[in-house]
């Protein structure tokens, strides 16, 4: 028999299971043990609230995952009440008018301490950046103050305003900005566009990714924002998501099966969005260098 | 189509001026090439023409108007850029039109001169394609159909067939130059390869360290170069330069000895250098001045170049194809009177 004919069983073989396996060695076992502790950690919250969602009151402090007596009787209660789709609609407001904002301020600061040569602009550009470092415990004073002062307290306005441009989505915009090349900006001017005409219709396209990334970001930052409407809001009607949901129940009581109600609800939008544009966040992550 | 003027064209960025009082008149419908090495000044230039640069002193005139303080989109001229600059989330279509963005003129009219352009073109198949789904070729043609759509006064060119292989570059060369006798516009057209300089122009503007060298017909630069940069830098390989002195009867003394014949116009005394291109220097010259032992031998066919290795250090010189001296041979260089450059040791300037 020829070599070629001894040979050719093996190599088929080999070809059908696409070549011999690697043996796993022992780093990759606890690589995978570690991820598979880190996935139990992220998923343990969410499978809980789901659960807690589906048990009566009397079961809540029983830690079993699986209800003993099922119940979809909270979520009938939520979807009844007729303040949880105010709140819902608030939040909806709030968090899309705030990401159209942000989407259209902090692209046009950014690309303009990208693209434009002025005095000042490096220092403009480290002022914004150096707001990033204060925390927003410290801010919401002084905007409680401002609100107060402009007659904005327990109203959208009041609600939105800290967050309608941010630092964040500058220097996200910015960084992105720096990708177009200048080239094609100077082409759109020599071809007689002005500059708000360059940046809509020729800049902007060109930074999609990074758009749907800020958007995200922003969407995703306003619809659980807790402190500032909790703090700016009065009436129950003004109330936005998180806030609503935690006043289901009373000072003596925690409804916790109905908050967890509630936030399951409530992440349904938020999972629409990510999946959908997950791979723009990551992408605007890794360009951006920072954490969303 | 308009004549274009710079007059003393200065520019400077924070204390370093890059542009140092340029003057030159482009008539209409001509093809001029900027070309020079890296930083000479050429790209810095045809942006102060297109107004993407802030001129420092100096003027700009476009058809007899002085331009200067005119946005870019004022100046009536289009520019093809490096990497082309067509919009990756347009067509084809929508690419060749933008120039037409801002024009009042009615749609069916803008469809007519896209279409019309994409015809000299030929790329009327392509119009609803995205520009993902061009080769380099087809990408430049957009952009220089951008550039035509508008029918601009000056059309601007800035390297544009350095991102381009080269066959391709070849073949666009051609292209463009084929459009130019068509169309008849007045093109300044930016490269650093004196190839693409030699074959497109009408005349050649050579600058150095934002000076203009030489400004002339490609067989002008090419044959009678007003310095030693110049005649370095046009003609490809380099021209060889041998250091030598004026002596009696114009003739030349080289450093190893030997006598060139010459016309000298300068007195004795004076040191020279003498430029003979490699394809004038050969060894079958009736009167060799040259002498020196072959080192290297590039066979191009037709002719075969050989490096000789001599007193005075290496040149380049032209030797039969088919028969050409071997590796290690001594050869005996020299040139006829007519193709001998020469120039003043000192400034670099032509004398003769």
């Amino acid at each position: 028999m020829a070599v070629a004919e001894q040979i050719r069983p093996t190599t088929d073989a080999l070809l059908k299971t696409g070549g011999p396996k690697r043996p796993a060695n022992m780093g990759q076992y606890v690589r995978w043990a570690l991820l598979f502790l880190g996935g139990i950690l992220m998923v343990m919250p969410i499978a809980y609230m789901i659960s807690t969602s589906l048990k009566w009151p009397h079961e809540i402090y029983n830690l079993k995952l699986i209800p003993e007596e099922p119940t979809i009787e909270n979520y009938t209660f939520v979807l009844e009440d007729g303040r949880f789709y105010w709140w819902f609609l608030n939040s909806i407001i709030i968090a899309l008018i705030t990401t159209i904002c942000n989407v259209l301020f902090d692209s046009l600061v950014g690309y303009t301490l990208c693209k434009f040569r002025f005095p000042g602009r490096y220092i403009i550009f480290i002022a914004i950046l150096s707001t990033l470092m204060i925390p927003t415990e410290m801010l919401v004073i002084p905007w409680y103050l401002m609100s107060q002062q402009f007659g904005w307290l327990d109203s959208y306005w009041g609600i939105m305003f800290p967050g309608l441009m941010t630092a964040f989505g500058t220097f996200l915009m910015k960084q992105f900005f720096e990708t177009v090349p200048d080239d094609f900006i100077e082409a759109a001017r020599i071809d007689g566009l002005n500059e708000l005409q360059i940046w809509w219709t020729v800049a902007m396209p060109l930074v999609k990714p990074a758009l749907a990334a800020l958007a995200i970001f922003v969407f995703l930052g306003n619809w659980t924002a807790f402190i500032w409407p909790l703090i700016v809001t009065n009436s129950v009607e003004m109330y936005t998501l998180p806030v609503g949901l935690s006043s289901f129940g009373d000072e003596a009581d925690v409804a916790w099966e109905l908050i967890m109600t509630g936030a399951a609800i409530s992440t349904i939008p938020t999972l629409i969005v990510f999946l959908i544009f997950q791979r723009f966040i990551i992408r605007g992550v890794v360009m951006a260098g920072l954490k969303g | 189509m308009a004549d274009l003027a710079l007059r003393d064209l200065v520019k400077t960025y924070d204390k370093t001026q890059v542009l140092h009082g340029i003057n030159l008149d482009v008539q209409d419908g001509e093809f001029v090439v900027f070309v020079g090495p890296s930083g000479c000044g050429k790209s810095t230039t045809l942006r102060l023409i297109a107004g993407l640069e802030e001129v420092t002193s100096g003027g700009i005139e476009i058809g007899g108007r002085v331009v200067n303080n005119l946005e870019p989109k004022h100046r009536n001229i289009a520019m093809v850029f490096q990497n082309y600059a067509i919009y990756p989330h347009m067509t084809v279509r929508k690419n060749i039109g933008f120039g037409l963005r801002s024009s009042s003129a009615p749609r069916a009219e803008k469809d007519k001169r896209i279409r019309e352009v994409a015809e000299l073109l030929g790329m009327t198949d392509l119009l609803d394609r995205k520009p993902d789904q061009l080769s380099g070729g087809q990408r430049q043609r957009v952009a220089i159909g951008r550039a035509m759509v508008r029918d601009p006064a000056v059309f601007l060119f800035d390297e544009p067939l350095s991102n381009l292989d080269a066959q391709l570059r070849t073949q666009m060369r051609l292209e463009i130059k084929k459009l130019h006798q068509r169309v008849g516009s007045t093109i300044i057209f930016v490269t650093h390869d004196q190839v693409e300089a030699m074959t497109m122009a009408d005349r050649i503007v050579i600058m150095k360290d934002g000076h203009i060298q030489q400004v002339g017909t490609p067989s002008e630069v090419y044959h009678t170069p007003a310095n030693t940069f110049v005649a370095q830098f046009i003609g490809a390989p380099a021209m060889n330069m041998l250091p030598g002195q004026a002596v009696e009867n114009g003739a030349i003394l080289l450093k190893t000895g030997d006598l060139v014949k010459a016309d000298l116009p300068v007195g004795t005394g004076r040191q020279v250098t003498l430029g003979v291109r490699p394809e004038d220097l050969t060894d079958a010259a009736a009167e060799p001045f040259l002498e020196g032992q072959v080192a290297l031998r590039e066979p191009l066919g037709h002719e075969t170049l050989i490096y000789v290795t001599t007193e005075m250090g290496e040149f380049i010189a032209k030797a039969d194809g088919r028969r050409p001296p071997e590796v290690g041979a001594t050869v005996r260089l020299g040139a006829e009177q007519e193709n001998l450059h020469i120039f003043d040791a000192e400034t670099g300037s032509a004398l003769a």
